[in-house]
């Protein structure tokens, strides 16, 4: 991921935003949280092909946000299977997709320290379509088993479990994710990457067709749009992804 | 009718060591100001809540060593990257840490404005979250089959402080969309708040500012702090001061960069 002139006719970040795109699909409500700028253009870029639909809600910005009650509300709104998709990461994710955003190591004595589990502990559960995405692809980030669990990649049948991981997004590649037999499968590998590097880089085990497709590029059209359209109505959230990436001026803030 | 405070220093008076202490995210309107003032008197052994995440402010705390408990669901610089004097203090294992997941806060205080003495969540089965809080239970839905759930009890908060832009004489304060604070206010034994200005006449004979106030019947004390959330944003008010959040970033990083930023930024400022 950097600013320079792509080799490719398209950024990665353009190819990633158009994979989310994809696997919304049709929703109502996509809500992205913060510091996750590719999602975002992912979900705008859905709203513009949906002609409105599916609401975005992008935490954290004023104008596409439709919270007004406090913080909770979101949460609130989630719980009741109102929102539809979510997007959520991990410093850890193992082969079941268990997260982890706490710590390596011991819990009590940890050799480092992440943020925190944020609201991953209650939205993996009830969001019905969650969508991982983790731009570090290395045997460090996707592990066998993590060392902490923030929220568990599935539940038993009696617990109320009506959300969960669909896919992971990584640098180098597309997963899906099986809740019937709590695996991920190779679905693409990026333009550029290969199935040998994939294997090499995952520290978990994961199924395969024997033909693993390439990842397809973003057309033309859908170019024209994240730059022309999505790429100005980020500056507001995430200014320094839109300058850096797609070379949006910051406007002052008022 | 709370007390109308003279000065920052007057108003955070009743916050005493040991006292369990809840704070607003960053969006929300951080006291920052309060906060040098208390790290200034030498707060010691607070039980740190944060509505539900937490950054400078807790680093701050913590760096400075008057903490001995933080509940939150996340503590961090945000863009900046991880908060330093909490993670060499979570790895030395000099604090405690209860860590939460956002819905989890704002129920438990939900409970608490409600009076009841626990608040069911969904979610957290088969995390570590759970295994690692003792404090909460895990029932069955007594209204279901075979249906586990979560309880948390209410959190109840010896004081709520944030920083707020304005407040009337008759101790309302506006508060605008920042609801979470309202949650706060309720929830906690008592209230402080610290606002940009003083607003001539009473918010409540106004309906659109009645609609984003919280009665001053909550209150405590109130004290006029300029620029009182800096460096941090106030929301629809002004930004944060991001040079300043690079250099402290980069400062604690070490406890001696540490040091000096706050003899620098917080113990010099004595006399302002």
């Amino acid at each position: 991921m950097n600013a320079a002139p792509p080799e490719l006719p398209f950024r990665d970040e353009e190819l990633l935003a158009d994979i989310v795109a994809g696997l919304i699909g049709d929703a109502r409500h996509v809500a992205v949280g913060n510091a996750s700028p590719i999602p975002a253009t992912g979900a705008l870029l859905a709203r513009h092909r949906g002609n409105g639909r599916p609401y975005v809600s992008l935490l954290h910005s004023r104008k596409h946000s439709f919270f007004n009650d406090g913080a909770r509300e979101l949460f609130d709104c989630a719980g009741q299977g109102r929102m539809d998709v979510f997007f959520l990461s991990g410093a850890q994710i193992d082969g079941e997709a268990n997260i982890n955003l706490v710590s390596i190591g011991d819990y009590r004595k940890p050799r480092a320290r992440f943020s925190g589990s944020f609201g991953s502990s209650y939205l993996y559960y009830v969001v019905p379509r969650v969508i991982l995405f983790r731009l570090e692809h290395t045997k460090r980030t996707l592990v066998p088993k993590v060392d902490f669990i923030s929220a568990a990649g599935t539940s038993a049948p009696n617990e109320f479990r009506p959300g969960g991981p669909i896919a992971l997004i990584t640098n180098r590649c597309l997963f899906t994710f099986n809740r019937e037999i709590r695996r991920f499968s190779l679905t693409s590998v990026h333009p550029g990457h290969t199935v040998e590097e994939v294997i090499e880089n995952t520290g978990f085990e994961f199924d395969r067709p024997s033909d693993v497709p390439i990842t397809l590029p973003p057309s033309p059209q859908t170019l024209q749009t994240i730059r022309e359209v999505i790429a100005p109505e980020l500056a507001e959230v995430y200014p320094q992804f839109a300058a850096s990436v797609f070379g949006i001026k910051q406007r002052q803030a008022s | 009718m709370p007390l109308m405070a003279q000065s920052i220093e007057d108003a955070v008076r009743p916050i005493s060591d040991g006292s369990m202490l809840i704070v607003p995210r960053d969006s929300s309107g951080v006291p920052m100001a309060a906060t040098r003032a208390l790290i200034r008197r030498g707060i010691k052994d607070l039980h740190l809540v944060a509505l539900p995440t937490c950054g400078l402010l807790a680093d701050l705390f913590v760096g400075a060593d008057c903490i001995k408990t933080i509940e939150a669901a996340a503590v961090s610089l945000g863009e900046l990257g991880p908060a330093p004097r909490f993670n060499a203090a979570i790895t030395a294992g000099t604090i405690e840490m209860k860590d939460a997941t956002c819905p989890a806060l704002h129920a438990a205080l939900q409970a608490t404005e409600k009076g009841v003495p626990f608040m069911p969540l969904r979610g957290l089965l088969g995390s570590d979250l759970l295994k690692h809080r003792p404090d909460w239970r895990l029932i069955n839905n007594p209204f279901g089959d075979d249906d586990p759930i979560v309880l948390l009890p209410a959190i109840k908060p010896d004081f709520a402080l944030f920083h707020a832009p304005m407040a009337d004489r008759f101790g309302n304060v506006w508060i605008g969309r920042q609801r979470e604070l309202v949650t706060m206010a309720h929830a906690a034994v008592k209230t402080i708040v610290t606002v940009e200005k003083i607003y001539e006449g009473n918010l409540f004979e106004d309906p659109v500012l009645a609609a984003g106030s919280l009665g001053g019947f909550y209150l405590e004390a109130v004290a006029v702090a300029p620029r009182g959330a800096w460096p941090l944003s106030l929301p629809d008010h002004y930004g944060a001061d991001t040079a300043h959040l690079a250099e402290y970033a980069k400062l604690a990083a070490t406890p001696e960069g540490f040091a000096r930023y706050l003899e620098h930024h917080v113990h010099e400022r004595r006399a302002a």
